[in-house]
């Protein structure tokens, strides 16, 4: 593989090689561990250690417009919890919506602390986040995608 | 045609202002992204020159406020003369929402370059001793002096990476630790959205104070725009003899690489950030050996917080004694404190320590946004303490807070009102060790877990005063028992709660 050949040779590669395959498929394949293992020359264990290691790392195809609501001590003073537990109660009114958006996987602190409750919608950091600009993000997304 | 600046800063964008720059362009107005005040709450905060020269402001912009003359939201007059930006004292921050952060002529032509001109005209020991003079600590939270670190980087040869032979290549590295996950902390995201050439300039200065021939700044993922920037801005600095062989025509040579996080919160202890460098797990290694003397693959390492290595160039630019004469006996100069969470002003307030808690929440703050009074403060991210109301008066600096049982850690205060549960903020503060633990030290990795089940016991009424003991005792053994400040400082939230709001964990051992 390309993309292995240039990240694997540089210090510290097995991380790269595993953010550069992420970023190239939108998740690391069962198969790519193997390749990465070889490319940089250490073991499988090695390779599924760090790939477990890592909460950005995932293992499955990610949603169409991944949600994530920042579960913070910034976000949770200005009602973060609520508007968790507000998306997970519209995403159980809306296949639609829990199909497009997945699990909510946590995230600690998106730095926009200021302008809490943060959320990432489908990569798009959103400041002052509500349910309502949240779900309006989501389909807006979805529209707008082929 | 009148030119207008609009931050690019994500903040900033996380609010609207890209659609107000494409609504002005639409008007046929000319637009130039600068970097953000700081003054989050007002943002977008969209500026042009008055006729004056001075910059003059309108916040809160929405794109339906846009027009063929200008802008209709709230004006705010001369943005230097806000009383939040007056107030401050700006030596990290001095070209933030002035400048386009990627343009290196306003760089140069704001006071850019000035500190590393400075360092390159100073033999490499006197760098050492301008730093260590300006009394300057490591803002990432522990508080080391900086010079004396650098120090010994200096003085430690370099050496090839662990494993290579003898012979191979010998470097040493400059690593700026960018993984900032601390809740209710958001400069050095700031710094590198906002100019992340004074970041380069910075570590070109440390470079050539310790002999060191390479740099990496370890951003965290959850920050795309600083990783953007600061890819950008090490290209264009190359570009401009800033970075590379023989920088600004001396014979320092130096080279940065941008390395991209991956999720993990630990991995802003600089022991395990060096492991997740190395392409490993992010676990906390033991120390000795110190970083500075066995670091990077095995190199000597200076490893520095975002805000340590911003606050070098103006150090070298200003001199060390105009910058140790700011703050209080042990804690010179500048600190970038962040006002977050539920605060009527969020934002950033540089200003020399020595500042109380009190002043940042209130008189540059403005209290709480929800309009109730203040409960607690959480000061120095999610392994700081709370504080509550009445003891906000504590001054602002490393020792000072200790004193008081709390920390500075990374300069974030987050507020919370009259309406929090400070039980359930305990219990989160073991939930976040539980989920973010690396796993090697056996009280944060197990003890955080028992944590969140002996408080649940606590707040379920059962068996309280003997849980409670349990806690305590749980608490004792991962602050002495954990290598890193993950396990060790988790108890301080925790205890803090415990003991200035014990109501809170009674009544809801009442029953509601």
């Amino acid at each position: 593989m390309a993309l292995l050949a240039e990240t694997s040779t540089g210090p510290g590669p097995v991380l790269v090689s595993l953010q550069a395959v992420q970023d190239r498929f939108g998740y690391v394949p069962a198969e790519a561990v193997s390749l990465i293992a070889d490319a940089c020359n250490v073991s499988r264990a090695d390779v599924h250690g760090v790939l477990t290691f890592y909460a950005d790392l995932r293992t499955s195809p990610p949603p169409d417009v991944p949600v994530r609501l920042c579960a913070a001590e910034a976000c949770q003073s200005v009602g973060g919890r609520e508007l968790k537990r507000d998306w997970e109660r519209r995403c159980g009114e809306s296949a639609e919506l829990a199909e497009a958006t997945g699990a909510d996987e946590p995230v600690f602190c998106l730095g926009n602390c200021a302008l809490a409750p943060a959320a990432l919608v489908g990569g798009v950091l959103v400041g002052r986040a509500t349910v309502e600009k949240v779900e309006s993000m989501v389909r807006g997304s979805l529209q707008g995608s082929p | 045609m009148t030119v207008w600046f609009v931050p690019r800063d994500s903040a900033a964008r996380s609010v609207g202002a890209d659609e107000v720059a494409d609504a002005l362009v639409d008007h046929g107005h000319t637009v130039v992204r600068t970097s953000s005040r700081g003054l989050l709450w007002l943002e977008p905060l969209v500026e042009r020159v008055d006729d004056d020269g001075a910059r003059i402001g309108w916040s809160n912009v929405t794109p339906d406020e846009v027009t063929g003359e200008g802008v209709l939201s709230t004006f705010v007059g001369r943005v230097e003369d806000i009383d939040f930006l007056a107030r401050q004292d700006r030596w990290i921050f001095e070209r933030m929402g002035i400048t386009d952060p990627i343009d290196p002529e306003d760089y140069l032509a704001h006071g850019g370059m000035v500190g590393l001109r400075a360092a390159l005209a100073m033999s490499a020991s006197d760098v050492v001793d301008t730093v260590i003079d300006s009394g300057l600590r490591g803002r990432g939270g522990a508080g080391f002096p900086a010079g004396i670190k650098w120090r010994t980087v200096a003085e430690t040869p370099a050496s090839p990476h662990r494993g290579e032979p003898a012979t191979a290549p010998a470097h040493k590295y400059i690593c700026v630790n960018a993984d900032e996950g601390d809740s209710g902390t958001y400069a050095d995201r700031m710094v590198m959205e906002g100019d992340p050439f004074l970041l380069l300039e910075g570590m070109a200065i440390a470079a050539h104070a310790v002999g060191a021939d390479r740099g990496i700044v370890y951003v965290r993922s959850e920050y795309p725009d600083a990783i953007s920037v600061m890819t950008q801005a090490v290209d264009i600095a190359r570009a401009n003899g800033w970075l590379g062989e023989g920088i600004l025509g001396s014979l320092v040579s130096f080279d940065v690489e941008i390395r991209i996080g991956a999720g993990s919160y630990v991995c802003g202890e600089e022991t395990a950030m060096l492991e997740s460098i190395e392409g490993r797990r992010g676990m906390v290694r033991t120390k000795p050996p110190l970083p500075a003397i066995e670091g990077l693959f095995g190199t000597p390492t200076v490893i520095n917080n975002v805000l340590t290595i911003a606050s070098v160039p103006s150090i070298l630019a200003r001199g060390s004694s105009a910058y140790a004469a700011l703050g209080t006996d042990a804690s010179h100069g500048t600190q970038v404190f962040q006002l977050s969470g539920n605060v009527a002003r969020g934002g950033i307030v540089e200003s020399a320590f020595g500042i109380s808690a009190h002043e940042l929440v209130y008189d540059f703050g403005g209290g709480t946004l929800s309009g109730r009074g203040v409960r607690a403060v959480q000061i120095g991210g999610p392994l700081g303490a709370y504080l509550p109301s009445d003891r906000l008066d504590v001054p602002m600096g490393y020792e000072t807070l200790a004193e008081s049982g709390g920390m500075l850690g990374h300069g974030g205060l987050v507020v919370f009102d009259d309406t929090v549960d400070m039980a359930a903020q305990a219990r989160f503060a073991m939930e976040f060790c539980a989920e973010e633990s690396c796993g090697k030290c056996t009280p944060c990795r197990i003890g955080s877990v028992r944590g969140v089940e002996v408080i649940d016991r606590i707040r379920g009424g059962e068996d309280a005063a003997f849980h409670e003991d349990v806690l305590r005792d749980l608490c004792e053994v991962m602050t002495d028992g954990s290598l890193c400040a993950m396990g060790g400082l988790t108890p301080m939230p925790v205890l803090s709660a415990l003991d200035n709001f014990p109501e809170d964990f009674q009544h809801a051992a009442g029953g509601e």
